[in-house]
C-alpha cells in the first residue's frame, strides 16, 4: 500500500475532529464519516491517526472501514457515478446501463478512471423509483436512463 | 437467586435465571454440539457471537430455531435438541461451512485436533449438498504463527483472545458477507503488526486456520548432521502437558519419559531449561535486590517496581505498547536465551567446540519463543544462541515420527551440567512461579537467614491478577502477579500513572502462565486441564531435593568457573539484554 | 389478497417500505429471486453461517438455474436450503432473505421447472436459455440482419431465408431489432 503523507495541518484537523467527539470509541463511525468528508477517502494513515486518538486498535478501525460500503480506502473520482440497482431500476434495465458505463469508462464497479475523473459504484434505491432506471453523478440525478444515453451523459463532464 | 424450570428433551431441569439452554442441557448430560462458542472461567475468555448456528435447538412456540449458546432459559420453556428439523438444520449449516472450507484434512496440521472435523464426523456428514465458490485469502507466515485463513470459519475466538483477553488488538473481523475474515489491519502480515506471538489465537482456533510454524524438520536435519552437536533444552511447562499428546491424563508428569524420548531421538545432550531458570533467578533476583536496596537508600534514579522479563510475548507487548517504560522490566534474558548463551559459550568451551558446531534446540510450551530466537540481539555473527524452538506439540510429533511408544519408555535423567535444576525453576511454568522462585532466593540473599518455609501459597492461584505481601524479615515486599496480557496491561497502566504499590511484578503473557502457552497440547477450552497442569508443576517442585535456585550446585559451579558473580560483566554480556521501541514498527509497509 | 401486514405475510411477502412492484409474464421469476439474493449476499454482514455462506449458495444455485445448468434434485436442495436459512439465521436479513425464493417456488413452480427440465426461460429473460431464430417463412433475405450482427453469426444468400448459428450468436438482439419483417424471434 502506497504511503500518502498527510500535511501537518490536516493531521491537526483530524485530531481536532476526534477530540470534538471526546475521542470516544463509540463515536468511531461518526469520526470516520467526518474524516472521509475531510480527505475524500480513508487512507491507512488516516485510520492510524484515528485509532491512536480514539484509543482503539488500528485493526478495529480497519474492520469498520471495510465493513461499511460508504467508507472507501481509494480516492473517489471527481464525478462519482452511482447506478441505482433497486428493484424498480433493476427490472427496468439498470444492469444494461451499468454495463454501458463500465464499457465506456473501462473500469469495474468500485474503481476510479486513471485520470481521476469518474468513479463507478452501485447503490440500492435512491427513492426515485418512478424515474427508473436512475443514475446519479455527484449531486445530479438522471432518470429513465437507457444504455444509448450513457455516452451523452458522460459527454457533459 | 431466581430459579427457572424448563424441559429439555422431555427431561425436567431447574436452573438459575440467566442460564443458557446450552449450559442447562449440559447440566443434565445433554451435549448440544457447538462450534464458535468457547468459555473459559478464570481466564476472562468468553466467546459466544452466536455466529456459527450449529447449536440451534427447537423451542416450542418459537417461530425459528434458537441458538442454545445465546438463548437464556425461561420458565416453562420446552426445548428439543434433536428433532428432525434441528438435525437437518444443523447438518445443513455444517455442510455450508464445509462448502467454504478446503478439503485438506489429510495434510492439515490440525487434523485429529480439529473441532470442525469432529463435528462433521459426529453429525455423520458424508456428502456436501451445497457447493460453490470458496473464499481465498492471502497466506501469512511469521516466524511463529501461520495464518491460513481459507480455513477460517469466522468463529471469532481468535479475536476474543487477541482483543479481550490479551488486549493486543492485532486481529479484527474485516470486510463483510462472504468476504469477511479475521485479519490484522490492512491485512498486513503478522510480522509487521504489533502481534506478540503469544499464540493464544492458535490455542483457541477450532480449525487449521491458525497454527504454529512447524520446525520439526529442521530438528531432524540437525540430528542427522554428523558435524553438529545437538543440545536440547526443555521448558518447565512441557513436562506437565506432553503426556496429553499420548492420551495420558492431563496433569501427568512425564519428565523422565520425556528425557528418555529425547535421548532416543538422538540429541547429544539432553538438558533442562530449568537450569537456566535457576540462573535467571540468580540474575533477576540480584537485580531486584539491587534496585530495591538502592530505592530504600533514597536513589531517585532507580525504578520500581521491577518487572519480570522471562516471557518473550510480554517483552514484545511492552516494546509495542509501553515503549516509554522500557527501563522498568528486568534486563535479565528469558531462561531460553540464557540457556542458549551459556550453551554456546561455557558448555561449548567445555566440549572444546566452536559455537557454530553446536545446535541448540528448545522445546517450549510457547510460540513467542520461536520469534525470540530470531531476534538479532540473541545471535553472535549470525549464529543464533538458540537455533530452533519447537513446541510441546511438535515434540510429540517428533516422538511419533520416531515410532516411540511414549507410555512404555523407560525413565531417564537429564545430562549434566545443564540438566540439574531445583524446585524453584520448575514452577517457572505457572503463573506466580517465577516470583515465588525469586522470593525464595532473594529472601536468603537479603536477610542472610535460612528460609524454612519455601511454599508461598499466597503467590499461587489462577486469578488473572493477584497481589501479596511477603515479609523479608521486617521488610514488607509488595508483589503483583498478572497472567494474560490484558491483566498485565492494567498493572502496567498503574505503574505508568505512578500509582503502583508494588516492588516487583511477575507477568506471563498466557493465561495460566506457560502451562497455558500457545504451543501446548490443545485444551479446547477446558480450564481444568490448565489447573491439572499447574498442580503437576507444584507436585514436581515439592518432590525436588533442592528447592532454591541459588543452591543448585551446577549453578554455583557455573559462577565459580565462568561467570564470577551475578550481574558481573560477563553475566551482563551473556545473560542480560536491552529492549527496543517498537511503537513505530507496526505500520503499513 | 388483503394488502395489510397479515395478508402479505400469509402470502409469503411482507410490507417492507410499502412499495409495490408489478411484474408481468415478461419477467422471469427465477431471475427476480436471484436479483433479490444478489442484494442479500451484498448486504450480509458475514457474522452467521447461514447468511454468510447459505445466501451465497442460494444465489449460486439460482444462477445455475438461470444458466440452464441445474440438475434433477436442485429444486429440492434449493427449498431445503432456503428453509434452513430462514430457520437459523441470526438477524432479520437472513431470516427473510429466502422469502423471494420460497414464494416464487410456491407460486411459480412451473417457471423453475421449465428452466431445470427443459432448459427454457418462459419469460425469455435468461440470456443463456434464449435462442434467436429466423422464420424461413417471414424472412425475405434482405441481408440487413447479417450486416448488423457483430459476430457474423448470420449467414444466407440474398433473397433467400437466412440462418443464425447459435454456437456463435451472443444473443445481443441487434438482428431482431433491425428486422423489418418480424422474422426473428426468441425461442
Amino acid at each position: 500500500m502506497a504511503k500518502v503523507k498527510i500535511p501537518e495541518n490536516k493531521v491537526q484537523e483530524l485530531k481536532d475532529l476526534c477530540a470534538s467527539y471526546n475521542n470516544e470509541p463509540g463515536e468511531l463511525i461518526n469520526v470516520l464519516h467526518g474524516a472521509q468528508g475531510m480527505f475524500g477517502y480513508l487512507p491507512a494513515e488516516v485510520q492510524e491517526i484515528v485509532a491512536d486518538q480514539m484509543n482503539v486498535s488500528v485493526a478495529h478501525v480497519y474492520g469498520v472501514v471495510t465493513f461499511y460500503s460508504f467508507f472507501s480506502m481509494l480516492p473517489k473520482g471527481k464525478h462519482p457515478i452511482s447506478i441505482c440497482m433497486g428493484t424498480a431500476c433493476y427490472v427496468r434495465g439498470a444492469e444494461k446501463v451499468l454495463d454501458e458505463f463500465k464499457r465506456h469508462l473501462e473500469v469495474k464497479v468500485g474503481e476510479t478512471t486513471p485520470d481521476g475523473k469518474f468513479s463507478l459504484s452501485c447503490l440500492r434505491c435512491v427513492g426515485a423509483c418512478g424515474l427508473a432506471p436512475v443514475v446519479t453523478i455527484g449531486e445530479r440525478v438522471y432518470g429513465r436512463v437507457s444504455p444509448e444515453d450513457v455516452k451523452g451523459i458522460l459527454g457533459e463532464y | 437467586m431466581n430459579l427457572v424450570k424448563l424441559t429439555i428433551d422431555n427431561k425436567p431441569v431447574v436452573v438459575e435465571n440467566g442460564t443458557t439452554i446450552l449450559e442447562a442441557a449440559k447440566s443434565i448430560g445433554v451435549r448440544i454440539p457447538s462450534l464458535c462458542y468457547m468459555k473459559m472461567d478464570d481466564m476472562n475468555f468468553e466467546n459466544k457471537p452466536g455466529g456459527c448456528r450449529v447449536c440451534v435447538v427447537e423451542v416450542e412456540g418459537r417461530r425459528n430455531l434458537a441458538p442454545a449458546c445465546k438463548t437464556e432459559c425461561t420458565e416453562g420453556m420446552v426445548v428439543n435438541t434433536h428433532t428432525v428439523r434441528v438435525i437437518n438444520a444443523r447438518r445443513t449449516v455444517v455442510e455450508l461451512i464445509l462448502s467454504d472450507h478446503p478439503a485438506e484434512c489429510l495434510t492439515c496440521a490440525k487434523s485429529g485436533e480439529c473441532e470442525l472435523q469432529d463435528l462433521a464426523q459426529n453429525l455423520g456428514i458424508r456428502e456436501i449438498h451445497y457447493t460453490g465458490e470458496q473464499s481465498h485469502y492471502k497466506g501469512d507466515q511469521s516466524p511463529a504463527i501461520i495464518r491460513e485463513m481459507d480455513k477460517c470459519i469466522m468463529c471469532r475466538r481468535c479475536e476474543t483472545a487477541c482483543n479481550e483477553v490479551q488486549t493486543v488488538g492485532v486481529l479484527s473481523a474485516v470486510n463483510r458477507g462472504f468476504e469477511s475474515v479475521v485479519a490484522p489491519a490492512f491485512e498486513m502480515d503478522l510480522d509487521h503488526s504489533v502481534c506478540t506471538y503469544c499464540g493464544q489465537c492458535v490455542a483457541v482456533c477450532p480449525t487449521g486456520a491458525l497454527t504454529e510454524r512447524d520446525y520439526t524438520w529442521k530438528v531432524i536435519e540437525a540430528l542427522v548432521d554428523p558435524t553438529k552437536t545437538v543440545v536440547v533444552q526443555t521448558a518447565p511447562a512441557v513436562r506437565a502437558a506432553l503426556g496429553e499428546s499420548f492420551g495420558m491424563e492431563p496433569g501427568s508428569l512425564v519428565t523422565a519419559k520425556m528425557v528418555s524420548a529425547l535421548r532416543k531421538l538422538g540429541f547429544d545432550y539432553v538438558f533442562d531449561t530449568d537450569f537456566a531458570a535457576d540462573l535467571t533467578i540468580m540474575e533477576e533476583g540480584t537485580e531486584l535486590l539491587d534496585r530495591l536496596n538502592r530505592h530504600l537508600n533514597g536513589d531517585q534514579e532507580v525504578k520500581l517496581p521491577i518487572l519480570t522479563s522471562c516471557c518473550p510475548g510480554w517483552v514484545k507487548f511492552f516494546e509495542h505498547q509501553f515503549p516509554e517504560m522500557m527501563d522498568v522490566p528486568s534486563t535479565a534474558k528469558s531462561p531460553q536465551q540464557m540457556f542458549g548463551a551459556i550453551a554456546k559459550s561455557y558448555f561449548a568451551k567445555k566440549l572444546d567446540k566452536k559455537r557454530e558446531d553446536l545446535v541448540v534446540v528448545s522445546v517450549m510450551p510457547c510460540l513467542a519463543k520461536k520469534y525470540e530466537c530470531t531476534r538479532e540481539e540473541f545471535s553472535v555473527n549470525g549464529d543464533p544462541d538458540v537455533n530452533v524452538s519447537i513446541t510441546t506439540r511438535e515434540l510429540a510429533q517428533l516422538i511419533r515420527n520416531a515410532n516411540l511408544d511414549f507410555a512404555s519408555l523407560p525413565d531417564d535423567d537429564f545430562d549434566q551440567p545443564m540438566g540439574e535444576s531445583t524446585g524453584a525453576s520448575v514452577i517457572f511454568g505457572t503463573t506466580g512461579g517465577v516470583i515465588e522462585a525469586a522470593v525464595r532466593t532473594a529472601y536468603e540473599l537479603h536477610t542472610g537467614k535460612i528460609l524454612e518455609k519455601v511454599d508461598f501459597k499466597e503467590l499461587r492461584g489462577m486469578e488473572g491478577s493477584r497481589k501479596a505481601t511477603v515479609d523479608f524479615d521486617g521488610l514488607k515486599l509488595n508483589i503483583g502477579i498478572a497472567h494474560g496480557l490484558g491483566n498485565a496491561r492494567k498493572l502496567l497502566e498503574e505503574v505508568k500513572a505512578g500509582k503502583s504499590e508494588f516492588h516487583a511484578i511477575e507477568i506471563m503473557a498466557c493465561p495460566g502462565g506457560c502451562i497455558g502457552g500457545g504451543g501446548q497440547p490443545y485444551h479446547h477450552g477446558n480450564v481444568d486441564i490448565l489447573k491439572k497442569r499447574q498442580r503437576a508443576i507444584y507436585e514436581e517442585d515439592k518432590g525436588k531435593p533442592i528447592r532454591k535456585s541459588h543452591e543448585n550446585p551446577f549453578i554455583q559451579e557455573l559462577y565459580k568457573e565462568f561467570l564470577g558473580k551475578p550481574m558481573s560483566d560477563l553475566s551482563h554480556e551473556l545473560l542480560h539484554t536491552h529492549y527496543f521501541d517498537r511503537k513505530k514498527k507496526a505500520e503499513v509497509e | 389478497m388483503a394488502i395489510d401486514y397479515d395478508g402479505l405475510l400469509a402470502s409469503g411477502s411482507m410490507m417492507g417500505s410499502g412499495g409495490m412492484i408489478v411484474m408481468d409474464e415478461d419477467d422471469c421469476m427465477v431471475s427476480v429471486a436471484k436479483f433479490y439474493l444478489d442484494f442479500t449476499v451484498e448486504e450480509s454482514c458475514g457474522k452467521c453461517t447461514p447468511c454468510r455462506i447459505g445466501n451465497k449458495r442460494l444465489y449460486e444455485m439460482l444462477d445455475k438455474i438461470t444458466l440452464g445448468k441445474a440438475e434433477e434434485g436442485d429444486l429440492t436442495r434449493l427449498r431445503n436450503l432456503a428453509n434452513v436459512i430462514k430457520d437459523t439465521a441470526l438477524c432479520g436479513l437472513g431470516q427473510t432473505s429466502p422469502n423471494p425464493v420460497l414464494s416464487t417456488l410456491d407460486n411459480f413452480p412451473e417457471e423453475y421447472e421449465a428452466h431445470v427440465k427443459e432448459s427454457k426461460c418462459p419469460a425469455g429473460q435468461c440470456r443463456a436459455l434464449m435462442q434467436y431464430v429466423i422464420s424461413p417463412k417471414l424472412c425475405t433475405g434482405c441481408t440487413l440482419c447479417a450486416r448488423v450482427c457483430p459476430v457474423d453469426a448470420i449467414s444466407g444468400d440474398k433473397k433467400l431465408p437466412h440462418f443464425i448459428d447459435t454456437s456463435v450468436c451472443i444473443k445481443c438482439g441487434a438482428c431482431m431489432e433491425k428486422c423489418k419483417f418480424g422474422a426473428i424471434s426468441i425461442q
